[in-house]
């Protein structure tokens, strides 16, 4: 049985932790309100950028001269995962989920013969993968001294991929990430970048009225690698608010967890105390009736 | 016919501008063009340069873009850049920068081997365009040059 003293240090270390945690808590959500405005802000971007690609690939998709980003290498052996994780712990199952999907598609790709290798951006991804897949690295993105994520970052991490496509190295990239839903619920998802995939739009066929200058083509050469930096960087974002929300319910868990042992270990507290007092208090009055 | 149009300004990260307008002058990868209310639907490459807006009472506003797109139809023009700063607002500084970026842009298409030639003319034109886009607003493309 833990002495009384020892009980009221474990309180007062339990404590300690809550306090921690809350903080953690309330830095996670003022956090999340920005990368939600961010995420919130990029879109106009995104959304014409999707609605443009639409129209410009629904008359270039057949033609022979499609470009190899929108048409592919013509084959689907070689596959590029790229795992966008976080950089710090502590957010729950953020990075285990995204983690675990990358997993999955993993064994299925090699269940049918396909060539795998990984490209990981953020460090706990990379941590959790290392040692199963270790040797199917390609390159590693470290985000660890960015503060806020800027296009820049995506674009670099699209030139890196872009730059591997370039040089022939896989057929099919597809990126992993979660998506925000809210604070609590975060999907884990894949999206497959290389070739390009394009969903389809009701203004598809509004599009083809447009005159292209110089010519489709040449346009189309131009935007797509803009369209995969432009997906990473939605990922990014949206992974940025997961992690934060995933962090926020990670850290409310825990502070009331905390509460919880704080509560029972003060009833033991109180508990040994009154058996310690009662204690003397027989010891009292059994030493008086021995006179 | 509305004498007016919306012109909007959007970088990937935010929306920058957002104002009715009574033309734009584009710098299009094949040639500058001015879209007024009424122009044909169309979508145009951009170079780096200068797009001018005139605004309903005929004031003129300034934006230095790095490229990009625009889609113009009959009532509003959009203008995808990924960077875009007001004419005010660029220093040398912020030109460095863009400058650095298509001198990198350069080197690397450069020292690929695998590149096609149109690649390293592309990357090599960029920066040519960018250049002129320096001069033209007054800033000194020489001073950027720290890759050299």
């Amino acid at each position: 049985m833990p002495s009384l003293k020892d009980l009221k240090n474990r309180i007062g270390s339990v404590k300690n932790t809550r306090k921690i945690t809350k903080a953690m808590q309330m830095v996670a959500a003022a956090k999340l309100r920005r990368a939600q405005e961010a995420a919130e802000a990029a879109r106009p971007y995104a959304d014409r950028m999707a609605a443009v690609m639409a129209g410009l690939t629904a008359s270039a998709a057949g033609s022979d001269m499609a470009p190899r980003l929108l048409a592919g290498t013509g084959e689907d052996r070689r596959h590029l995962l790229v795992v966008l994780t976080s950089e710090r712990g502590l957010a729950g199952g953020f990075n285990s989920s995204i983690v675990k999907l990358a997993r999955l598609r993993l064994a299925e790709l090699r269940s049918q013969g396909k060539e795998v290798t990984i490209l990981t951006v953020g460090k706990k991804g990379r941590e959790q993968l290392k040692r199963d897949f270790g040797d199917l690295f390609v390159h590693h993105v470290d985000l660890s001294e960015v503060k806020r994520i800027g296009y820049d970052n995506a674009r670099g991490i699209a030139d890196e991929i872009l730059d591997r496509f370039e040089a022939g190295s896989f057929d099919v990239a597809t990126l992993f990430y979660n998506r925000f839903e809210s604070v609590i619920s975060q999907i884990p998802t894949a999206r497959q970048v290389i070739p390009a995939v394009i969903e389809e739009t009701s203004e598809a066929g509004a599009s083809s009225l447009y005159d292209y200058e110089p010519d489709e083509n040449a346009i189309l050469n131009d935007l797509l690698p803009r369209s995969v930096a432009t997906q990473i960087f939605a990922a990014l974002l949206e992974n940025a608010a997961s992690e934060q929300g995933a962090r926020m319910s990670a850290m409310d868990n825990a502070t009331r967890n905390a509460g919880d042992m704080i509560d029972r270990l003060t009833t033991e507290y109180n508990r040994s105390r009154q058996a310690a007092i009662t204690k003397e208090l027989i010891e009292i009055i059994s030493g008086a009736e021995a006179l | 016919m509305a004498d007016t149009m919306q012109f909007d300004l959007v970088s990937p990260e935010r929306n920058l501008v957002s104002v009715p307008v009574r033309e734009v002058r584009l710098p299009g990868a094949d040639g500058d063009l001015t879209a007024m209310p009424g122009h044909a639907p169309a979508i145009v490459n951009l170079r780096p340069g200068v797009v001018t807006v005139v605004a309903a009472d005929g004031s003129e506003t300034e934006f230095a873009v790095t490229g990009g797109f625009a889609e113009i139809n009959n009532e509003s023009v959009t203008l995808l850049a990924e960077r875009g700063h007001p004419r005010a607002e660029m220093t040398q500084e912020i030109f460095n920068d863009m400058m650095a970026q298509a001198q990198r842009q350069v080197k690397v298409a450069q020292e690929r081997g695998t590149a096609g030639e149109e690649i390293v003319a592309a990357a090599v034109k960029l920066l040519a365009d960018m250049e002129a886009l320096g001069t033209h607003i007054g800033l000194d493309p020489n001073q950027s040059n720290f890759l050299h």
